[in-house]
């Protein structure tokens, strides 16, 4: 099961890797959003601070959401899903590996260029440690969630919108908790709170996600 | 599990289905259909396009429920055994399963490690060879031919060696004279062997098989 599990991880890295312009749609998609926000308010460092979190993180979600359709849609297509789900190792373990390397790819570059970002919106150090902080265990519980979405809209027309009305209602609490645990920290208060309620969320959806998903693909490729 | 330890394998019933039926939409594609695949025994699958061959592939493997009956494996229900099923079928659909941006080396090696049946780099150059495509093993896919793709994809089959089940879809279709005898001996082995194989084409390519069973589903299945 291990070496099934590595092998999925190293499979799509080693695509992504052979396909980079996908990979970075969703960064450069990132760092335009968030970009353009100054330019747009105007440079009161005031409000730009005030504003900071929630813009930088609701673009995460739009940026980790724009990959998501990418997740199993192309092995459907090419009939390797269907090996997978034949797969003597369990399915769940496939699914958590490629969630895994989703993750690698289109989550980790956002939280490594959250501080760059947060610079632009005079954001003061202990608050960019934990908007990266808060986005290194909150994209991944974007992707676990996000891994449903896209299993159960496999094969439908239009399922990126169908895709983004499903999993953004359910993205609501990472993103009230990740907003709350940088404006916390900005004030000079404790933000260990936001971060053990967002843990939990992560252990959750780390254990239950995978699971859920690999129903879900049984059911839409029958 | 059973193990026939003789060479007579025919008492040993493999795959079995019992009244199995499947709806596309509003149509009934077949009913009632049964039939029991003992060791050894090479299934053909036959009909038209439409007539439900794919479907009844599909649901063999356990990949589609059937809207009735059910598929049994050395008497147990397929999708009760699930993974104990699976660990003992290699199942090529119409659709290669190659990644277009992977080499026709690791599109083996890497789709045997997904499948729970890991081999080695060599194993999977030994095996593209047999299908004569060794020298484009590390070209990736996007840049083969239909043929060649074709060949990466039945490679799998000189591989799962220990399989007991194979089934296979249309697996004749876009390879030459050469793969196509390939295909023949490999086939005529794994029944030797005690393997069961399913398979459909339209071709009638001549396979040596002491037991051989057709299932006809006839024409373009009934409007009901």
């Amino acid at each position: 099961m291990l070496r099934t599990f590595r092998a999925a991880v190293y499979r799509d890295l080693l695509l992504a890797v052979r396909k980079p312009a996908d990979v970075l749609s969703a960064l450069v998609f990132f760092v335009i959003v968030v970009s353009l926000f100054p330019l747009g308010v105007g440079p009161e460092p005031e409000l730009l601070k005030t504003i900071a979190p929630g813009i930088i993180w609701v673009a995460a979600l739009l940026a980790s959401m724009l990959s998501l359709p990418r997740l199993f849609a192309s092995d459907h297509a090419d009939g390797t899903l269907e090996q997978m789900l034949l797969s003597a190792a369990p399915l769940g373990a496939i699914v958590v590996a490629k969630t895994v390397a989703h993750w690698l790819v289109s989550g980790l570059p956002l939280v490594l260029m959250s501080p760059v970002l947060g610079l632009q919106y005079d954001l003061d150090p202990l608050s960019l440690l934990a908007l990266a902080g808060t986005l290194l265990v909150g994209t991944p519980v974007l992707s676990f969630i996000g891994s449903i979405g896209a299993a159960l809209t496999l094969g439908v027309r239009s399922a990126g919108v169908l895709l983004s009305l499903l999993v953004l209602p359910l993205y609501v609490p990472v993103l009230i908790l990740g907003t709350g645990a940088v404006d916390m920290a900005g004030a000079g208060l404790g933000a260990q709170a936001h971060f053990l309620l967002m843990g939990a969320l992560l252990v959750v959806s780390a254990a239950f996600a995978p699971w859920a998903a690999a129903s879900a693909l049984r059911i839409s490729s029958e | 599990m059973h193990n026939a330890g003789c060479h007579d394998f025919t008492d040993w019933i493999m795959l079995e289905a019992a009244d199995l039926a499947c709806v596309r939409g509003e149509r009934a594609l077949f009913s009632g259909l049964a039939f029991a695949a003992a060791q050894g025994t090479l299934l053909r699958v036959a009909g038209a396009n439409g007539s439900g061959k794919t479907s009844l592939l599909r649901i063999v493997c356990g990949l589609t429920l059937p809207d009735h009956g059910e598929v049994r494996w050395q008497g147990a229900d397929v999708r009760a055994l699930r993974e104990e099923y699976w660990k003992e079928l290699v199942y090529i659909g119409h659709l290669n399963a190659i990644k277009d941006d992977l080499t026709g080396v690791e599109n083996l090696e890497i789709g045997a490690a997904l499948g729970g049946r890991p081999i080695t780099r060599d194993a999977a150059l030994t095996a593209l060879e047999r299908f004569g495509i060794a020298h484009c093993a590390l070209l990736p896919a996007r840049v083969l031919s239909q043929g060649q793709r074709r060949r990466v994809a039945l490679a799998r089959l000189a591989l799962d060696a220990t399989c007991a089940l194979w089934v296979l879809d249309e697996p004749f279709t876009a390879l030459d004279a050469a793969a196509v005898e390939l295909m023949q001996s490999l086939i005529a082995r794994q029944l030797a062997r005690g393997g069961t194989v399913v398979l459909t084409t339209h071709q009638e390519v001549a396979i040596a098989a002491a037991l051989e069973q057709r299932i006809d589903l006839g024409a373009a299945g009934p409007a009901c």
